[in-house]
C-alpha cells in the first residue's frame, strides 16, 4: 500500500476529487494547509503598507491506495491539479505498513 | 405636501373652535397654530436626527472591529458601549453645563449641570437639545477608541471616557457653540464657522486620539527592529465596510440635524454631505490605485469618512460643487496622512487621526475658503485660529490626561496580555468561539 500526499491549489480540489473517484479511489482526506515552496509568498497591500505573505494557502490531499494503483493515482493528480503556473504544488509517495477499518477490524487492502 | 398639511391644520383648528362654540379663527390664532406645528416639527426632526447620530456608534464600533484583530473584538465592543454610556452620564452631570451654561468669560459655562435647566412644567426644548448634543459628545469620545485600539488598558479607557465627555469636549464646544443655548463663546463671537462640528467634534476626537496613540506607543509587531512597517491586518473588511455605510447614514442626521429645526436648509446640507462623501471615497480609491497599484479597500473606506468629516463644518454654507471639491481633496489628504502617521510611528489601527483630526481641520479651513457668502482673509484667519485653538487645547489636555492615567492606573496592557489578546485578558471571553483565531503570534 502507498500513501499519496498531494499539496495542490485550493480551487483544483473538486476537479482532482472527481478524477480520483473516477479511477476507483474510495477515500480521500483533505486539509487546509499553508506553506511555501519555490513560489515563495507574495506581496500584498494593507492600508498603504506592503507586506509579505510568507505562507500561501494550499489544500493537502491524502490518499491510500494499493501499490498497483499508485502510478495511475499519481498521474491523475498530476494531470488534473496542473495549471502550468508556479505554485501548482507537489506530490509525495510514502509506503504504508498497515491499514485497519475501525468499525469492522478489517485490515490491509480490505481496509482501504 | 407641506401646503396640504398646513391646510389640514387650519381646517382642524378652525373646526375645533367652531365646534366648541368659540370665536372664529383670527390671524393671530392662525399664526399661533402654525407656530405650534413648526415647533413640533423642530422637535421631531431634531430627535430623529439624534437617533441617526446615535446609530453612528454602531458604525464606529464596526469600523474599529473590522480594522483590528479578532482577539480584540470584544474589547472594541466594550469600549464603544462604555464610552457612550459613561460619556452620557458625564455629559449629563457636568459636560452640558460647561458647554452650554451661562458664561461670564466665554471660556466655559457655569450653569445647567445635571440638566437643571429642565423644570417639569417648563419648556422641554432643553431635553431635545440635550439629546442631540449628547450623541455629538459621544461621537468625539468614541473616535479615540480606534486610534488607541488593541493595546489600551480597559480601566484607563473608562477614566479617559469620563474626562473627554465631562471636560475636554465641552470646554472647546463652549467656545464655538455655546450660544446655541445659554452660552456665549469667544471663538463664535469672532465669526468662527463650524456648522456641524468638523472641529468641535471630529478634530477634538482626532487630536485626543493622536495624544493617546503617542502616549501608548505602537502595537507590538507593528514596526520591525530595523524600523520597517509591518501592517497588522484587520480581521474583517465586510464589518469595516458595514461600519462605514452606517456612519454615512448617520451623517444624514449629524449634518442636516444640526439645523435643530425642520426647515428647507436640510436639503442642501443633505446633498453636500452625500457629494463630499462620494468624492472622498472615489478620490481615495484612485489615489491608492495610483500609489499602490490596486484600488485598496481600507483607504477607500477611510476616504468616504474623510469626505464626511471635511463637509461637516461647511455643509450649510457651500455649494454642491464646492462640496465635491472639499470631499475630493479630503480623499487625497487621508491617504497621504495615513502613510505619514505610519512613517512617524504613530500607530493608529483605523486611521482615526487622519480621518477625523486632519480632515476635521481641512473641513474647517474649507468652510472659510468656499463660503457661499464670500470669503476674506479675516474669515480664513478666524477659521485657522479655531483649528489651532482646538489642537492646542485638545492635544495638551488629552496628553496630560493620558500621562496621568499612565502613571496611576496604567494606560497600556502588558506585552503578554497584548499578545494573548484583550478579549481574554481584560474581559474573560472571546468574540468568535466557533472560529479559529490565527493571529495570536504578532511579536
Amino acid at each position: 500500500m502507498k500513501k499519496i500526499e498531494a499539496i495542490i491549489k485550493p480551487f483544483k480540489l473538486d476537479e482532482v476529487k472527481e478524477a480520483l473517484t473516477g479511477i476507483g479511489v474510495k477515500g480521500i482526506t483533505v486539509s487546509e494547509v499553508k506553506g511555501f515552496g519555490r513560489q515563495r509568498g507574495h506581496k500584498e497591500i494593507y492600508r498603504g503598507a506592503e507586506y509579505q505573505v510568507d505562507f500561501v494557502s494550499k489544500i493537502k490531499i491524502e490518499v491510500v491506495v494499493e501499490a498497483s494503483m499508485a502510478g495511475e493515482t499519481l498521474d491523475t493528480i498530476q494531470k488534473t491539479a496542473r495549471t502550468g503556473q508556479i505554485g501548482d504544488g507537489k506530490i509525495f509517495v510514502l509506503p504504508v505498513e498497515e491499514a485497519i477499518r475501525i468499525r469492522t477490524g478489517e485490515s490491509g487492502k480490505n481496509a482501504i | 405636501m407641506k401646503t396640504i398639511f398646513l391646510s389640514l391644520v387650519f381646517i382642524a383648528v378652525g373646526f375645533g373652535r367652531v365646534w366648541a362654540g368659540d370665536e372664529p379663527p383670527t390671524a393671530i390664532s392662525n399664526k399661533e397654530a402654525i407656530d405650534l406645528v413648526q415647533s413640533h416639527a423642530d422637535y421631531v426632526w431634531t430627535l430623529v436626527a439624534a437617533a441617526l447620530v446615535f446609530f453612528m456608534q454602531a458604525g464606529f464600533a464596526l469600523v474599529e472591529c473590522g480594522f483590528t484583530r479578532a482577539k480584540n473584538a470584544v474589547n472594541i465592543m466594550m469600549k464603544n458601549l462604555m464610552d457612550f454610556s459613561v460619556g452620557s452620564l458625564a455629559f449629563w452631570a457636568i459636560g452640558f453645563g460647561l458647554m452650554f451654561g451661562i458664561t461670564q468669560t466665554g471660556w466655559f459655562g457655569t450653569s445647567g449641570f445635571f440638566l437643571s435647566d429642565f423644570k417639569p412644567d417648563g419648556d422641554p426644548w432643553v431635553l431635545a437639545f440635550w439629546m442631540f448634543q449628547v450623541v455629538f459628545c459621544a461621537t468625539a469620545a468614541t473616535i479615540v477608541s480606534g486610534a488607541m485600539a488593541e493595546r489600551t488598558k480597559f480601566t484607563g479607557y473608562l477614566l479617559y471616557s469620563v474626562f473627554i465627555s465631562a471636560l475636554i469636549y465641552p470646554v472647546f464646544g463652549s467656545w464655538a457653540w455655546g450660544s446655541l443655548f445659554n452660552g456665549n463663546g469667544w471663538l463664535e463671537n469672532l465669526g468662527f464657522i463650524d456648522f456641524a462640528g468638523s472641529t468641535v467634534v471630529h478634530s477634538v476626537g482626532g487630536w485626543a486620539g493622536l495624544a493617546g496613540a503617542i502616549v501608548l506607543g505602537p502595537r507590538l509587531g507593528k514596526y520591525t527592529k530595523k524600523g520597517g512597517i509591518k501592517p497588522i491586518l484587520g480581521h474583517s473588511m465586510p464589518l469595516a465596510a458595514l461600519g462605514v455605510f452606517i456612519l454615512w447614514l448617520g451623517w444624514f442626521g449629524f449634518n442636516p440635524g444640526s439645523t435643530t429645526a425642520a426647515n428647507k436648509d436640510i436639503a442642501l446640507i443633505f446633498v453636500n454631505t452625500n457629494l463630499a462623501a462620494a468624492a472622498g471615497a472615489v478620490l481615495a480609491m484612485f489615489t491608492s490605485w495610483l500609489k499602490f497599484g490596486k484600488p485598496e479597500v481600507g483607504m477607500s473606506l477611510n476616504g468616504g469618512l474623510a469626505g464626511l468629516v471635511a463637509i461637516t463644518s461647511p455643509c450649510a454654507t457651500v455649494s454642491p460643487l464646492s462640496a465635491v471639491i472639499i470631499g475630493a481633496i479630503a480623499g487625497i489628504i487621508v491617504v497621504f496622512s495615513v502613510i505619514f502617521f505610519d512613517r512617524i510611528k504613530v500607530d493608529d489601527p483605523v486611521g482615526a487621526i487622519s480621518v477625523h483630526g486632519v480632515n476635521g481641520a481641512w473641513g474647517t479651513l474649507a468652510a472659510g475658503i468656499f463660503n457661499m457668502g464670500g470669503t476674506s482673509a479675516k474669515i480664513i484667519g478666524v477659521q485657522m485660529l479655531g483649528i489651532v485653538a482646538c489642537f492646542v487645547w485638545t492635544f495638551c489636555a488629552a496628553f496630560i490626561l493620558f500621562k496621568i492615567i499612565d502613571k496611576t492606573v496604567g494606560l497600556r496592557v502588558s506585552p503578554e496580555e497584548e499578545g494573548e489578546g484583550l478579549d481574554i485578558t481584560e474581559h474573560g471571553g472571546i468574540a468568535y468561539p466557533d472560529f479559529e483565531v490565527s493571529s495570536y503570534a504578532q511579536q
